[in-house]
């Protein structure tokens, strides 16, 4: 770097000098200048600004610290830079266009907020125990699998942003894996929009469970890989034990769920103590630790995705056995379309194209009616809740009897969670707030909405 | 077997009620009039003329029952009885309670919420320990509460959830801020700041956290427009979306 002071490249700094103390513009590799700078101006305390640029903040996440030497006196989180109106949108169209919208909320969980804001629906249509069951298994199985997906970035992010690219590449890559069922599946990767109100947009296609037990035969391995290269390693436990701490009364008092709830020591899991979608009928275990810390948060989610795996399993058992609709028989709700992929890709089957335009004028006319005007979903107000990978996601959804969401709410984990930023990081190491942050996994586009 | 659901025989069933249901229904305030959202000639329907009024505001009756339904007395019960019991004020601080869909509601007047919230904290047999989430509604036709305040409560330890629904006009959007008793809900209001204009008493930093610091209006209120520009697609031009014609 270039030998010039601070005062002199720093183009911002004369502007702002007079609100409170002298500001550093930190460009990179330029530390040095800066230190020299602080030890002139003799104040032991610095105000850094984290992010919203910086690429351990999860997306757009901006958290002032004002630091003593090296340790945390204060951190506060400011959010809101990834705000899209996700909830001011889907006032704005159909009940059935909600999910997606809501899919692109938390993006690392996309199945998870369609299943809520479904819920939701159902629930306020009256129509929970009309939904089909076949519905409600991919549902299920396509739930573990995203609990997966998600759990992998969150610890192969978290290995990158302590240094470790090969958990970083090798987390992606088993979420590769994953991507590619929902991409067999549902057509999409990312922001599938396949989960809808009274069912899933369409069947499993022929082929798709023989690849989900492929992935079933694979999957423990590379698991037990990836528990290989963390559980006991030196450096890794070095950053995680006993950081970060949060115990339970933390938690209450913050609202927080999730790993890192269970990481205290309590087994709440909504589906366990509070099952939908057919939860209480498969077998597993609630996963805890009770060592409060970053370390016992990435092993609740590295046995919640063992879990999951048995879930799954179970799934394609069941569906292997069942036959029959994927999208609740009421005509005046269900879509009427059968959905079919196509060269250009997922679209109106051409055999209901036919239907619907040559032989029955009432078949095009339902259809037009409930595509561009939508069901009525009467008065009033339910909320929803499911077990994300983050914790309690819940849907608060009011309807005025439109065709019309007149008001959906997400109470996003992220989101509540991310509250508890201070309270880990505070008093403890600069570094730690990186590994605070992580074992929190929050994810902008829920936080922001 | 009816193939209808138990709410909406239920519903039918108040409909038919002597005439003085009739009478309380037309005190109501109007919700809309017409049909389809048009409010030029484009309704060729008949119904122009129609008049909706808003349904009146009604709490249940007890039994309560509980979430799977109200034949007999449920949880539901339990919980009001208990919040009965814990606080002396309840005829006076609970406007009405609301079960629907196997949810409980309760309407709080809005200088008792923290007390009530913090009696739903403390009390053993309540427990209600973590709030899952405060959101806004606005109902701009509900004069004198337009804006109300929902507070999802959860109890853990009795694996139980309820709602504590408070109200307050356009003209004094003033809330008691559930800081001091769930902090948690700190970021929740303040969103709900953000978006709606409510001002929550009390709240220890009470800024903006979605919107800019600077930003004019609250977003999510009915009468903000959510904004757009027509699109062209293929030679024909589609309106944005809160122009286009809406079907309620």
């Amino acid at each position: 770097m270039s030998s010039t002071k601070y005062t002199e490249y720093d183009a911002y700094a004369a502007a702002d000098e007079a609100t409170e103390g002298r500001v550093f513009d930190v460009a990179g590799q330029d530390w040095d200048e800066v230190v020299a700078g602080a030890e002139d101006l003799g104040d032991e305390r610095l105000v850094v600004n984290m992010g919203p640029q910086h690429p351990s903040t999860h997306g757009v996440l901006r958290i002032i610290l004002t630091l003593d030497g090296e340790t945390v006196d204060e951190a506060r989180v400011v959010i809101g830079y990834l705000h899209t109106g996700i909830e001011k949108n889907m006032e704005f169209r159909t009940w059935t266009q909600g999910t997606t919208f809501c899919t692109r909320m938390d993006y690392l969980a996309p199945i998870f907020n369609e299943t809520a804001y479904c819920l939701g629906v159902e629930k306020l249509l009256g129509v929970t125990d009309q939904v089909p069951e076949r519905a409600q298994i991919i549902r299920v199985m396509l739930m573990e699998l995203n609990r997966i997906s998600s759990h992998l970035v969150a610890i192969a992010t978290f290995g990158l942003e302590l240094g470790a690219t090969t958990v970083m590449l090798n987390g992606f890559i088993e979420r590769e894996y994953t991507l590619d069922l929902f991409e067999e599946i549902t057509g999409l990767r990312m922001n599938m929009a396949y989960v809808r109100p009274g069912g899933v947009a369409q069947d499993l296609p022929s082929g798709a469970l023989s690849k989900v037990r492929d992935y079933l035969d694979r999957m423990p391995k590379r698991l037990q890989a990836l528990r290989k290269l963390m559980d006991s390693n030196p450096v890794y436990l070095a950053r995680t034990k006993d950081v970060a701490y949060l115990d339970l009364t933390g938690c209450m008092a913050l609202g927080v769920t999730g790993p890192v709830l269970r990481a205290t020591g309590l087994p709440w899991d909504l589906r366990k103590s509070q099952p939908y979608c057919g939860y209480e009928t498969y077998d597993f275990e609630v996963a805890t630790q009770d060592t409060c810390d970053v370390y016992g948060r990435y092993l609740v989610r590295m046995a919640e995705m063992e879990e999951s795996l048995k879930i799954v399993e179970q799934c394609v058992e069941r569906l292997q056995g069942t036959r029959g609709p994927v999208m609740i028989e009421d005509k005046k709700i269900g879509w009427p379309a059968q959905l079919a992929i196509g060269a250009d890709g997922m679209g109106n089957s051409p055999k209901h194209i036919a239907h619907i335009m040559g032989t029955s004028m009432e078949a095009l006319i339902h259809h037009f009616k409930l595509v561009t005007e939508g069901f009525r979903v009467p008065a009033g107000q339910a909320y929803s809740h499911i077990e994300s990978p983050r914790g309690e996601l819940g849907a608060h959804v009011v309807s005025d009897g439109g065709t019309r969401p007149y008001r959906v709410h997400f109470r996003e984990p992220s989101f509540v969670n991310l509250q508890a930023t201070p309270a880990m990081a505070e008093g403890g190491m600069i570094a730690d707030v990186i590994a605070a942050v992580a074992s929190i996994d929050p994810v902008m586009g829920g936080v922001d909405r | 077997m009816s193939s209808q659901h138990p709410e909406q025989q239920a519903e039918q069933a108040a409909d038919r009620l002597p005439a003085q249901v009739e009478e309380e229904r037309r005190e109501q305030p109007i919700a809309r009039t017409g049909m389809f959202g048009s409010k030029t000639t484009g309704d060729t329907s008949g119904y122009g003329g129609l008049v909706v009024r808003q349904s009146p505001k009604v709490g249940a009756p007890r039994p309560y029952g509980g979430p799977d339904g109200a034949a007999e007395p449920g949880e539901f019960d339990e919980i009001a009885d208990q919040l009965e019991r814990a606080f002396p004020d309840y005829g006076d601080a609970i406007e009405r309670v609301v079960i629907h869909r196997g949810e409980m509601t309760f309407f709080v007047k809005r200088e008792h919420l923290r007390e009530v919230a913090r009696t739903m904290r403390d009390d053993p047999s309540l427990r209600f320990e973590l709030c899952s989430a405060v959101s806004g509604v606005h109902y701009p036709q509900d004069t004198g509460a337009e804006l109300h305040s929902v507070t999802h409560l959860l109890s853990i330890t009795h694996n139980r959830r309820v709602r504590l629904e408070a109200t307050c006009p356009d003209a004094d959007p003033h809330v008691p801020s559930l800081v001091p008793v769930y902090p948690t809900s700190d970021w929740h209001e303040r969103e709900t700041y953000d978006f709606f204009g409510i001002v929550y008493d009390g709240h220890p930093a009470l800024t903006r956290i979605q919107m800019p610091d600077d930003w004019v209006g609250h977003p999510q209120r009915k009468d903000y427009p959510l904004g757009g520009i027509p699109v062209e697609y293929r030679g024909a031009e589609i309106p944005p979306p809160d122009e286009r014609r809406s079907y309620t």
